[in-house]
């Protein structure tokens, strides 16, 4: 059932071996398979249509290196493509030059919110930061409290209203006490929300108005299928998030979609969540994904030693 | 909305430009549609395959006519037994899944969707913040009585005090909620199998119905999810969570195909009453609808 791309490479190019130019059949095939790895990563289809295209012109023709069958050196054209797109280096964090540094969280039902927030206040402190988290989930039972016990687990203190003040004012009341307190990094946990709720889409737009955070992030889970474009759209549309928290890669999906969405949006991933203990979380190091994607790590390796 | 009107428009197209059976490139475009609502590669090759060969041996000439051929395949495709069994006394429900898909909030539906007038939750995550208030609330939205412990608990042992309850209290139907974990965890499956052979000790038979939840928005990975939970837990149905959304749960098809594990809800919303039986010609048709 789940085939890696290095066997069905194999498989492709059964016999095909040697240097010279990669001919136009040897690249189809290979780009057909490549195709296919990429679709059962979860890449948007469309990425793949325009991707595939690009590494079909590059392949054609080009060299075959003497350490390097003729579809290693395709996939390691596709590998190169992918880090490039990925964004190339990871985007460290800025803070602000005077007051608290505001960031607000944002994304769909369950992808990890309220855990990020937590885990970027104690990646935050690490660095010397005093943060601060304000519930403004109003709506999902319990919410609040499980900002609580996370802050308390971890020391950081929660603002909260209950849940009958609106998101944008507790967000607004939140921020003050903070700075009144002299925390200097803000977090502020929303509702998780789908898209289609215009009337939720318009809430979140509403808290970010009334946060002006320095710095907005979606939180998405790599699980994501090909929605994943649409709704990083629509997001961006109302949340203006200008960097990507991505969570759950410490299961086994290869998590396509967040390639579809960093090339679609331009917003680069930030942030890799990959546990549920608070310490699991790092910046993103976008290299190490493209491997990821396609399923085959140490095809890679031995690629890059090649 | 904007997705399903997008794709649905896509096949709109192909299907305007259906002109005979064996037009290639309408058979690509229909491919298209499949993947982009996440049915997968070797579901979509295998759909595709099916109504390729019996458009041609029907000689359908009619885009009107493939479509609902379409929908024809996918219906049977995904058609299953929806019913929960829920004949014993106590019928003992375990809630599994990989976290945020929506156990604890199904759980809080069910009290309500279930056909039964005693109902009883059980607290069985103890790991995640606040797990326990979240079902707690549930409980008193519905009426429901709720057996937990505190925080860090094991959770097998808050399910043997909830099957005990269940039967002192004459509970027709338990339903525990389980920690999220991800299906690569060994550790916390082997728990989940723990929790089983727990209550299947107290109660044989126990538990009666395992019911994995499956986000709508998950990619091909949901079929590892099902996978897993199937060969560990012993999951006897799906439910699909968050329907509401835009995406369409095309991965409802390959778990069908693929795995085979019936789809018996679907979860469209936050609110108590977003929960439904899954019905395969519904699900089928909004998928390549309104057409
Ligand atoms: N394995 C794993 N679990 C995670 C990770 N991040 C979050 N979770 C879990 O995913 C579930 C949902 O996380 P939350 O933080 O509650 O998600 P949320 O986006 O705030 O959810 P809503 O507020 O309901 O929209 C919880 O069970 C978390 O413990 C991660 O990186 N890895
Ligand atoms: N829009 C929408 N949201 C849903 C649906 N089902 C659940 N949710 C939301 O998804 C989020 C996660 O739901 P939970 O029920 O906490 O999920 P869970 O599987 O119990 O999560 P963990 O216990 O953390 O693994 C919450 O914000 C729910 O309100 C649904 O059908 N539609
Ligand atoms: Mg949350
Ligand atoms: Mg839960």
């Amino acid at each position: 059932m789940f085939e890696t791309l290095g066997e069905r490479l194999n498989k492709a190019l059964d016999g095909v071996r040697g240097s010279g130019n990669l001919t136009e059949d040897q690249v189809k095939k290979v780009t057909k398979e490549i195709r296919l790895a990429l679709l059962e990563a979860d890449v948007n289809f469309r990425v793949v249509k325009e991707f595939v295209a690009n590494v079909r012109e590059r392949a054609t023709g080009a060299e075959v290196s003497k350490a390097l069958s003729p579809g290693q050196q395709v996939v390691k054209i596709v590998n190169e493509e992918l880090a490039d797109l990925m964004g190339g280096t990871a985007h460290k964090l800025s803070y602000a030059k005077s007051g608290p540094t505001v960031v607000m969280l944002a994304g769909l039902n369950g992808h990890g919110k309220t855990t990020a927030a937590g885990k970027l206040a104690l990646f935050t402190r690490k660095q010397g930061k005093n943060p601060y988290m304000i519930a403004c989930d109003t709506y999902r039972p319990a919410a609040i409290e499980q900002l609580k016990q996370i802050g308390k687990e971890l020391g950081v203190p929660v603002y909260e209203e209950g849940t009958d003040a609106k998101p944008e004012e507790i967000a607004e009341r939140g921020i003050k006490a903070a700075r009144d307190g002299g925390y200097d990094f803000v977090i502020v946990d929303t509702a998780g929300r789908q898209v289609v709720d215009l009337e939720m889409m318009d809430e979140i737009k509403r808290v970010r108005e009334a946060a002006r955070p320095h710095s907005v992030m979606l939180v998405l889970d790599v699980v994501t299928g090909q929605n994943a474009v649409e709704v990083a759209e629509a997001f961006r549309e109302y949340a203006d998030y200008d960097g990507i928290i991505l969570t759950k890669l410490d299961g086994d999906a290869r998590g396509g979609a967040a390639l579809s969405v960093v090339k679609v949006t331009e917003r680069p991933i930030r942030f890799a969540s990959e546990g549920e203990k608070m310490s699991e979380f790092d910046y993103f190091y976008p290299d190490r994904m493209a491997g990821r994607i396609l399923g085959m790590g140490d095809v890679l390796t031995l690629i890059e030693k090649a | 909305k904007r997705s399903r009107e997008s794709v649905v428009g896509q096949l709109n197209a192909a299907v305007a430009e259906f002109r005979d059976a064996d037009d290639e490139e309408f058979w690509e475009r229909v491919e298209e549609v499949l993947i982009a609502s996440d049915v997968g590669v070797p579901t979509t090759a295998k759909l595709v395959g099916q109504l390729e060969q019996e458009a041609l041996e029907r000689n359908l000439t009619s885009g009107k006519e493939l479509r609902e051929l379409l929908i024809e395949k996918a219906t049977g495709m995904l058609e299953g037994p929806v019913e929960l069994d829920i004949s014993h006394e106590p019928t003992v429900i375990l809630m599994v899944g990989v976290n945020g898909t929506g156990k604890t909030t199904t759980i809080g539906k069910l009290a309500r969707f279930l056909p039964v007038e005693r109902v009883m939750f059980a607290a069985g995550d103890t790991f995640r913040a606040a797990a326990i208030e979240q079902l707690q609330t549930w409980g008193e939205r519905t009426g429901t009585p709720v057996i937990a412990r505190q925080r860090g608990a094991d959770s097998a042992a808050v399910a043997h005090e909830a099957v005990e309850a269940a039967r002192q209290s004459g509970t027709e139907v338990l339903l525990i909620d389980t920690a999220g974990r991800l299906h690569t965890k060994s550790n916390l499956m082997a728990e989940l199998e723990k929790v089983r052979r727990v209550i299947g000790r107290q109660l044989p038979g126990a538990p009666h119905e395992v019911l994995l939840s499956i986000d709508a928005t998950t990619g091909q990975n949901g079929l590892r999810q099902a996978k897993m939970f199937k060969d560990t837990a012993g999951v006897t149905g799906v439910v699909l969570t968050k329907l509401d959304g835009t995406a369409k749960g095309g991965i409802a098809l390959a778990i069908r195909n693929e795995v085979d594990l019936p789809i018996k809800l679907i979860s469209v919303g936050e609110k108590v009453e977003d929960l439904h039986p899954f019905d395969a010609r519904q699900f089928a048709e909004a998928l390549f609808g309104d057409l």
